[in-house]
């Protein structure tokens, strides 16, 4: 099985989540926004306010998946001179520092271009755990994948609500580390309720995998996290962060800023309501 | 002589020899499945065949004539120049021939609601106008830089009731305008479909676009066999995402001496940024290589870290970063060939066509007859060239007005 073949920061982190009953809080931030300097500055701030994975994203000029906060905040980072090889350079800084697993997140292009098999290596080597294309799907990844495992680093694929039953299977089955749910048909983007199918969401993929499910897409808020404890194995917040950065003054602020947000999420991913209430898988 | 030649690509995930595939959000699987297999059976289905071929004839104007260009051809001094004309199509352009096919596939496929993007506005327009004629809901996006400068395009969208959105991000240009549709079809999934406008994108957008506009060479081919008796020596057409170079070429490309050029934007200079020539590297253009934009894979204009580069031309149909992945097959086999024509080559094409036979054609076709001019000379008078004047001009008199 390929799924428990690798033993990543990612695989120990959600092992010790879910023996601690305790939902996981996955922390998406653009690389590079405003600078590299700042980004590992909030991403060091993150993790000591208890985000259990860092999502990386790798700044892309054509960012279809996503909404206008992270386009702003990818606008930003590109327009600071921010490229793939300048962000493997602050996850060495960061590795030096903190051992928070971290997630590259980019859309496939800028990996393509980079070789996959020179991105697997300088990526594993700087100190990533796991890689998430937005744009690539099983389907078109098999050069990629054998990339990733060869260099001993998790593939993270995502399902969303059109996903088949069928797919669902073989989507995860491609993926190690974590599966990422995507909450609704859309970009990513702050939204104010949590779509009321989830849960059916939620119990259609559980049935066609064990592996950790992260869920993302619109959660910004405490009582989203609260309402995800007893569902899944995680949340992940992306845009509620990004627009924190954006509106801070400063690098210090701006991870205050985000300190603070993850305080409060993690916070209500931690209280009784929000433990498990079904038997780890 | 007459046989359609034998279709086999895309193959089964949707390439062209390396080219193509489907790079999507998973959010977008299922919908390209769904329209993968309802354009399967339609193709299939004489009914939807025979509604189609009603509208082109009785909506769209099909069959286009192919003419005769007597006096630019003496004013050249080379080969014998034909002209398909599908400028002479409702709403001046090729565009309508695949906005009708997928309009009429949107509604066999139960949307309500059909959403575009457009650059110099034929695509929005052509929409626009099979929506109304359909009965569909229709919002098309384009950048406001585009807006700008076809401001005609984005008025007659409106009259035609299509709701039209401004893109502010990116290039403000086609590029942007398709990555602000697919957002929204990604987040309407479910009650839309998405009106591609060229033979771009994620499979199967580049072989239904090709299959709606391969009826321009279907007739090319036959016009010309029973005016000439015999094959042309060469076809050329511009191409920005490359539909109705595609269009064109598809019923030739069995036809092995034949040869197809390809004309791109040459825009004002050949550093990155100042062109969109994806294909036209041996005239020195730079930036371009195989990579993934927007689902497909194909040659793109980027930067060495893989970001999407700016492109320039004066015409905003071509002003697009990448090239349809069956242009870059094509290429790559040497089966057809690619040049580049300068913004200032093309408006001064625009002008000859209009003095030399009485017709004032696109910016985007202009390019196609730029090169054409250029190379001319050089050919014998007893070859016969097809000329594809893919768009009336009417939409680019403000820019002519500039120019000329």
């Amino acid at each position: 099985m390929t799924k428990t073949a690798l033993d990543t920061r990612i695989s120990r982190k959600f092992r010790a989540l879910s023996e601690a009953g305790e939902l996981g809080l996955v922390a998406y931030v653009t690389a590079g926004d405003p600078t590299l300097d700042a980004t590992e500055k909030i991403v060091l701030a993150a993790a000591a306010a208890g985000a259990d994975v860092i999502e990386l994203g790798v700044p892309f000029s054509d960012p279809v998946a996503d909404g206008p906060t992270i386009q702003r905040a990818s606008e930003r980072a590109l327009a600071a001179g921010t490229t793939l090889e300048g962000v493997l350079g602050v996850v060495k800084r960061i590795r030096a520092k903190s051992d928070v697993p971290i997630v590259l997140f980019s859309y496939f292009n800028p990996m393509l271009q980079m070789g996959l098999a020179k991105f697997a290596r300088a990526a594993a080597e700087a100190g990533a755990d796991g890689v998430l294309a937005t744009d690539l799907t099983p389907e078109e990844a098999g050069e990629y994948r054998n990339a990733l495992a060869a260099n001993g680093l998790d593939a993270i694929f995502l399902v969303a609500p059109t996903t088949s039953d069928a797919r669902l299977g073989a989507v995860a089955e491609a993926s190690s580390g974590f599966l990422y749910l995507i909450s609704r048909n859309g970009i990513t983007g702050a939204q104010d309720a949590l779509p009321v199918d989830l849960p059916a969401l939620v119990r259609r993929v559980r049935k066609a995998t064990k592996l950790p499910l992260a869920v993302g897409f619109g959660i910004s808020q405490p009582t989203h996290v609260t309402v995800l404890g007893g569902l899944v194995d995680a949340a992940v917040v992306g845009s509620a962060l990004v627009a924190e950065i954006e509106k801070a003054g400063s690098a210090d602020a701006a991870a205050n800023a985000v300190a603070a947000k993850i305080a409060s999420l993690k916070g209500a991913a931690s209280k009784g309501v929000s433990k498990r209430s079904f038997d780890a898988p | 002589m007459t046989s359609a030649p034998v279709h086999v690509l895309p193959d089964a995930k949707g390439r062209f020899g390396a080219f193509g595939g489907r790079y999507v959000p998973e959010t977008l699987v299922a919908p390209l499945e769904e329209l993968e297999a309802a354009y399967a059976a339609a193709r299939e289905d004489g009914s939807f065949q025979a509604e189609l071929n009603t509208l082109l004839r009785t909506f769209a104007g099909r069959p286009t004539p192919l003419q005769y260009a007597s006096r630019l051809t003496e004013f050249l001094g080379g080969p014998k120049i034909y002209l398909k004309r599908e400028d002479l199509l409702h709403t001046g352009a090729h565009k309508i021939n695949n906005s009708i096919g997928q309009g009429l596939l949107a509604k066999r496929m139960g949307k309500k609601r059909v959403i575009a993007e457009t650059g110099a506005g034929q695509h929005g327009v052509a929409t626009a106008t099979v929506a109304a004629r359909l009965g569909l809901e229709c919002t098309v996006y384009m950048g406001t830089d585009d807006m700008e400068r076809q401001r005609l395009n984005v008025f007659r969208m409106k009259l035609l009731g299509a709701e039209v959105i401004g893109v502010n991000s990116g290039s403000r240009t086609l590029k942007d305008a398709i990555n602000e549709a697919m957002r929204d079809w990604v987040t309407n999934v479910n009650s839309s479909y998405y009106l591609l406008g060229s033979a771009l994108g994620a499979h199967p957008y580049p072989q239904i676009v090709r299959d709606f506009q391969k009826v321009i060479g279907e007739e090319a081919r036959a016009q010309i066999l029973e005016a000439e008796r015999r094959l042309p020596d060469l076809l050329v057409a511009c191409v920005g995402g490359g539909s109705n170079s595609i269009g064109l070429f598809y019923a030739f490309i069995a036809d092995s001496n034949v040869k197809m050029l390809g004309v791109e934007a040459g825009g004002r200079g050949k550093s990155l940024g100042e062109h969109a020539a994806r294909l036209a590297a041996t005239q020195g253009f730079d930036g371009a290589r195989p990579g993934v934009l927007q689902g497909t894979y194909t040659y793109v204009l980027q930067t060495t870290d893989g970001q999407i580069a700016g492109t320039h031309s004066v015409s905003a149909g071509l002003d697009y970063p990448a090239i349809g992945p069956e242009h870059a097959w094509l290429a790559d086999q040497g089966r057809a060939e690619y040049a580049a024509a300068t913004d200032e080559e093309a408006v001064a094409a625009a002008k000859t066509l209009a003095r030399q036979e009485g017709i004032i054609p696109a910016l985007e076709s202009s390019h196609a007859l730029a090169e054409l001019i250029r190379r001319a000379p050089g050919m014998k008078k007893d070859q016969l060239v097809i000329l594809n004047i893919s768009g009336r001009g009417d939409k680019d008199m403000e820019i002519l007005s500039r120019y000329v």
